[in-house]
């Protein structure tokens, strides 16, 4: 997994409530394996006809098509365990999505993959989105150790992630690496559980 | 991906229930009828609707393809203590009125994101008169609250129900594992960071206006006017929702006119739906396209025994084989265009069933009666 720590880029603003995965990443595309790419399959209904032509859509307009930060609306990804829609997002260039809200299972995938969820207020994301949509190319700057988002004003804001993610991105750890650390720990409360609960 | 899949699970060692398989069907419907769910246990699975097993008084919860990789590695899943919340449905449900119906009304309540950063336990009269198939339907679209799962407190029926199934304890195990079952429920005091209560007997057979689960309303309302939503963030994604729903505020739901209907999905595809859809379908005729697409194998031969199947044939239904089907568009079962599906599945959202599907999520008795009107139909006037 790529490391998170420092990262600044055109900011693409997409500010609708309630963007849903079946929206970011059509059911459809879930098969295709990842090595194919998933660039294209973001947002498909909204960037492309039924026949595969371009439809108009703000990631297909410079600077936007550039742009490796989303800004977007609260309860963003919600719906299905899909982790296509997160790959769809980073194969596409988006390092951060900045949002009020986060549908749980799509946060929890963003963490897995190395694309960081940014939480900030309602108002702060809503102005964010204002801004970069009349200054196209606008870029915001996001550092992760300080866990802080600079505006393209230069404001700076301050967002909360959970201590142990945090320093899983900041390294670009593996999750299971981390986890078989506490391997006997697993085996022990394993064995334990089998014998409480004999019939499993 | 499906010989793969077959490949994988061979080379691995790992059950697989595959196309082929006497028992295959969609996963939330064969697991819990073979009894591998048991109350108390973790459980998890690559898709949101595994909180189906939420009837058990299992905990599962939906993760992504990295986890299902950590799961498979190491057997265990990162996972923060969630907040809890309690949805009490007091009461008893009237005539016509199902688990769908009751969940539906308490999304429209909490909204889709209600539930985010929860686990939902159901609890109160209307919810332990569930069947357990209820329940599960019930259980199923707790992610539609947005919680990652939601749970009923295992009774009686949770046990009667898993009695002699091919997975539950055996003989030698019974007794000790009813014991665990029992201890497991809250406790009387329980502290739940959020109180929900909703007043059984006022639920009324519920639609679906709109592109979100919590769009919904009473099928004796009208499409609601935006304008009277209090909330400015749901009036807008409402305003949206009506337009692409090609509706007008104010019009009756029962003046909606339907294309064509659904009946399936690890929501709504099993024995007990089957059998509701039945009786109103019995010795009538469908005037629109109308599948019936059941949940699993085990589900569609239980069926055929009782003769369900000739009474959908007859009505004029299309009885096919178990799978998603028309709920997520798979296989080429798509909604066109700019039709309207009144459907038993869980999501409404945009292009869902199909680019430019418009859904309206529905009992499967709901979606019967929408199948012999060709528009949104009360069920009630048809019991």
């Amino acid at each position: 997994m790529q490391p998170f720590t420092k990262y600044s880029a055109i900011a693409a603003p997409y500010f609708f409530p309630d963007v849903d995965t079946d929206k970011i990443i059509p059911h459809v595309f879930l098969r295709k394996p990842l090595s194919a790419g998933y660039r294209n399959f973001l947002f498909y209904n909204l960037r492309f006809t039924p026949e595969g032509k371009t439809k108009s859509f703000i990631l297909h307009e410079p600077p936007f098509n550039k742009a490796g930060i989303l800004i977007s609306g609260t309860n963003f990804g919600c719906g299905s365990t899909r982790e296509g829609a997160v790959y769809a997002l980073t194969d596409f260039g988006f390092r951060a999505v900045i949002a009020p809200s986060f549908g749980d299972i799509f946060q929890a995938n963003c963490l897995q993959n190395g694309l960081l969820p940014v939480v900030l207020a309602a108002n702060v994301v809503e102005q964010l989105a204002t801004y970069v949509s009349a200054n196209p190319g606008a870029t915001i700057s996001i550092d992760l150790e300080d866990q802080s988002v600079t505006a393209p004003d230069g404001t700076v804001y301050k967002f909360a992630i959970d201590a142990s993610r945090k320093e899983q991105l900041l390294k670009g750890l593996d999750d299971i690496g981390i986890t078989l650390t506490d391997s006997k720990l697993i085996d022990d409360f394993e064995a334990a559980y089998k014998k409480k609960l004999a019939w499993l | 991906m499906v010989e793969n899949l077959e490949k994988n699970a061979k080379e691995t060692g790992i059950r697989h229930y595959g196309m082929h398989h006497p028992q295959q069907g969609i996963m939330h419907v064969v697991a819990p009828e073979l009894g591998f769910l048991h109350p108390g246990m973790v459980v998890t699975g690559s898709d949101s609707h595994i909180a189906t097993n939420g009837a058990f008084g299992a905990f599962g919860f939906g993760v992504g393809a990295s986890q299902v990789k950590h799961i498979l590695a190491t057997q265990t899943v990162w996972f923060r203590r969630p907040k809890v919340m309690r949805v009490n449905v007091t009461g008893s449900l009237k005539v016509g009125v199902s688990a769908k119906d009751v969940i539906l009304a308490i999304i429209e309540k909490i909204g889709i994101a209600g539930g985010n950063g929860h686990v939902i336990e159901y609890c109160g009269s209307a919810i332990t008169g569930l069947s357990m198939e209820g329940r599960m339907t019930l259980c199923n679209m707790s992610i539609e609250a947005g919680a990652r799962a939601g749970m009923v407190a295992p009774d009686d029926k949770t046990i009667e129900y898993l009695r002699g199934l091919p997975f539950a304890p055996t003989a030698e195990h019974w007794d000790n594992a009813v014991a665990f079952w029992k201890s497991i429920p809250s406790d009387s005091g329980a502290h739940f960071d959020k109180e929900v209560t909703l007043d059984g007997s006022l639920i009324e057979p519920m639609v679906t206006w709109g592109t979100c689960q919590d769009e919904a309303c009473g099928i004796t309302a009208k499409v609601p006017d935006p304008a009277t939503f209090s909330d400015p963030a749901r009036r807008g994604r409402a305003e949206k929702a009506i337009s692409y729903m090609g509706l007008k505020p104010g019009t009756s739901i029962t003046e909606i006119k339907i294309d064509r209907v659904f009946i399936g999905s690890c929501t709504n595809a099993r024995l007990e739906d089957l059998r509701e859809a039945s009786k109103i379908a019995k010795g009538k005729q469908v005037v629109i396209p109308s599948i019936i697409v059941p949940g699993s194998q085990t589900v569609k031969e239980a069926a055929e025994r009782e003769g369900l199947h000739e009474i959908f044939i007859k009505a004029g239904f299309e009885w096919r084989s178990p799978g998603c089907s028309m709920c997520t568009g798979s296989n080429g079962d798509r909604v066109p265009s700019g039709e309207r599906c009144a459907s038993t599945s869980n999501r409404n959202f945009e292009g869902r069933q199909g680019r430019g599907s418009l859904t309206h999520l529905v009992s499967p008795a709901m979606a019967a009666a929408a199948a012999i009107s060709g528009r949104l139909a009360d069920v009630r006037d048809f019991i």
